[in-house]
């Protein structure tokens, strides 16, 4: 096909790559604006999920926080914040980013914590330890899977979302895709679209493994293993 | 007409930008009123074909846990390109059309809605599915008159899910020019940061979402007349 030869033309090119706001220069914006994001996301979310989870309150929070969020378009939120006084640019696109990346994280650890059984805990206390023992040394390794699963969910979320700030004139990938449009120049889309989507590709496979690492106990490859809970806690990203 | 002060004030930059403006609402309605009509066909093309779509495959994942695994990892992985890359993709084939965010969004919805019918269809109980055969059930009866209502709750939660995000998605179209409100908040953003066009597509969009999430709501209590009177 055509464009596809034009969009192979593209990346082939390598002023492309090396230029001004070429495509190292808005994948380095691209990745600065969504590990901050998601940073920020779990500063907020991890521990807020944490304590919910372990006192055992704010079930119902959770489920409306992720409810909500899913309800408000990524691109209304981008286009609000420019328009306040944060003004355009990296900032506001990682304010918005953040903001939609702290339910998938906030959830998925409240659901960690609050499925940890309740017998560790018991005996965890009865061992001596102090609740903040209880909720870091007990807890929070039977938690990480499911912690890591929302970081996961979240960071792809964030990766794929921050395409969308080149609609509201920020930075990152997505602009070589606004660019190519407003040019004609549909093979530069297409290249822009290949680069987003193995961006967020190899996002989900890195966190995949990180998660697999850091998860406690005899590690078993879970390829191919899909569980099929229904998914209405929340265990779907938002907007991509 | 215009007054020294008014002039002192357009001069200074501070010209009015509310951030609602009901005069903006009733002078646009009908603009307002077509947008939301894209966005409401779009989401209910959208759903419905997904639904449709989604029917068949979790019957066929039932079948066995590697097809299950198939299906459900191909989805997630549709699942994680990013919208506009999506659209980008779509385009060269079906262009500047509202049919490059419809095929989108059904492809989005995919995810969601394969796996609830999935988990709905396999928390029919298999002795109640066994008890249906040996009543001289047939595969179409079996799943018209026992599967489906048993299975109707976790299908219409990933209705809800499914609608509701995709009314959020909807909005990703305006780089086709198609996305329904979204066309307001671009093009709001395009005429100078007009605030009070940002904010009513951006709250159209919610409200949107939320009225289809209480009608959804309201069809699974109309057609799980049994859940109320267990529960009362």
């Amino acid at each position: 096909m055509n464009l596809l030869q034009d969009a192979v033309r593209y990346l082939n090119d390598p002023f492309n790559w090396t230029r001004t706001n070429g495509i190292f220069d808005l994948l380095a914006q691209h990745l600065r604006i969504s590990v901050i994001a998601v940073l920020v996301a779990m500063v907020i979310g991890i521990p807020v999920g944490a304590l919910l989870g372990h006192t055992g309150r704010g079930g119902g929070f959770t489920v409306a926080l992720s409810n909500v969020s899913r309800a408000i378009p990524t691109l209304a939120l981008l286009t609000v914040f420019a328009v306040t006084p944060i003004g355009f640019g990296p900032r506001a696109t990682t304010i918005a980013l953040a903001v939609f990346a702290i339910p998938p994280v906030l959830t998925n650890t409240y659901v960690g914590f609050r499925g940890v059984d309740r017998d560790v805990v018991e005996a965890a206390r009865a061992m001596g330890m102090n609740e903040r023992q209880v909720l870091l040394r007990a807890e929070l390794p039977l938690a990480a899977p499911l912690l890591m699963t929302g970081v996961r969910t979240a960071a792809v979320q964030v990766v794929a979302t921050a395409t969308l700030a080149a609609l509201v004139a920020g930075g990152g990938l997505g602009r070589i895709i606004t660019l190519g449009f407003r040019q004609l120049d549909y093979g530069a889309v297409l290249a822009g679209a290949i680069l987003v989507a193995l961006l967020a590709v190899a996002t989900e496979l890195l966190l995949a493994a990180v998660s697999w690492l850091v998860t406690p106990g005899p590690k078993r490859l879970r390829v191919g293993r899909v569980r099929t809970r229904p998914t209405d806690a929340g265990a779907v990203p938002v907007t991509p | 007409m215009l007054s020294a002060a008014s002039d002192a004030v357009l001069a200074a930059d501070a010209a009015p930008n509310p951030w609602f403006d009901p005069s903006y609402v009733a002078d646009n309605w009908d603009t307002i009123l077509s947008y939301l009509g894209e966005h409401v066909r779009l989401t209910v093309a959208a759903v419905v074909l997904g639904a449709l779509l989604a029917l068949p495959l979790a019957l066929i994942a039932r079948r066995s846990r590697w097809l299950a695994a198939g299906v459900l990892g191909v989805s997630t992985l549709i699942y994680t390109i990013p919208s506009l890359a999506m659209f980008a993709f779509l385009f060269p084939v079906t262009g500047l059309s509202q049919t490059t965010v419809l095929i989108g969004l059904v492809l989005y919805s995919l995810v969601v809605l394969v796996r609830n019918f999935l988990a709905g269809l396999q928390s029919v109980p298999a002795d109640v599915r066994e008890s249906a055969r040996g009543m001289g059930y047939g595969p179409v009866r079996l799943f018209w008159q026992v599967e489906l209502p048993l299975a109707l709750p976790s299908f219409m939660a990933g209705i809800r899910v499914a609608t509701v995000s995709t009314v959020a998605l909807v909005t990703v179209g305006v780089i086709v020019g198609h996305g329904g409100l979204g066309q307001l908040i671009t093009g709001g953003f395009n005429a100078n940061f007009y605030r009070a066009e940002i904010v009513t597509g951006a709250v159209g969009c919610v409200l949107l979402a939320l009225v289809a999430d209480l009608l959804l709501a309201g069809a699974e209590r109309a057609l799980t007349p049994w859940a109320r009177q267990a529960r009362s």
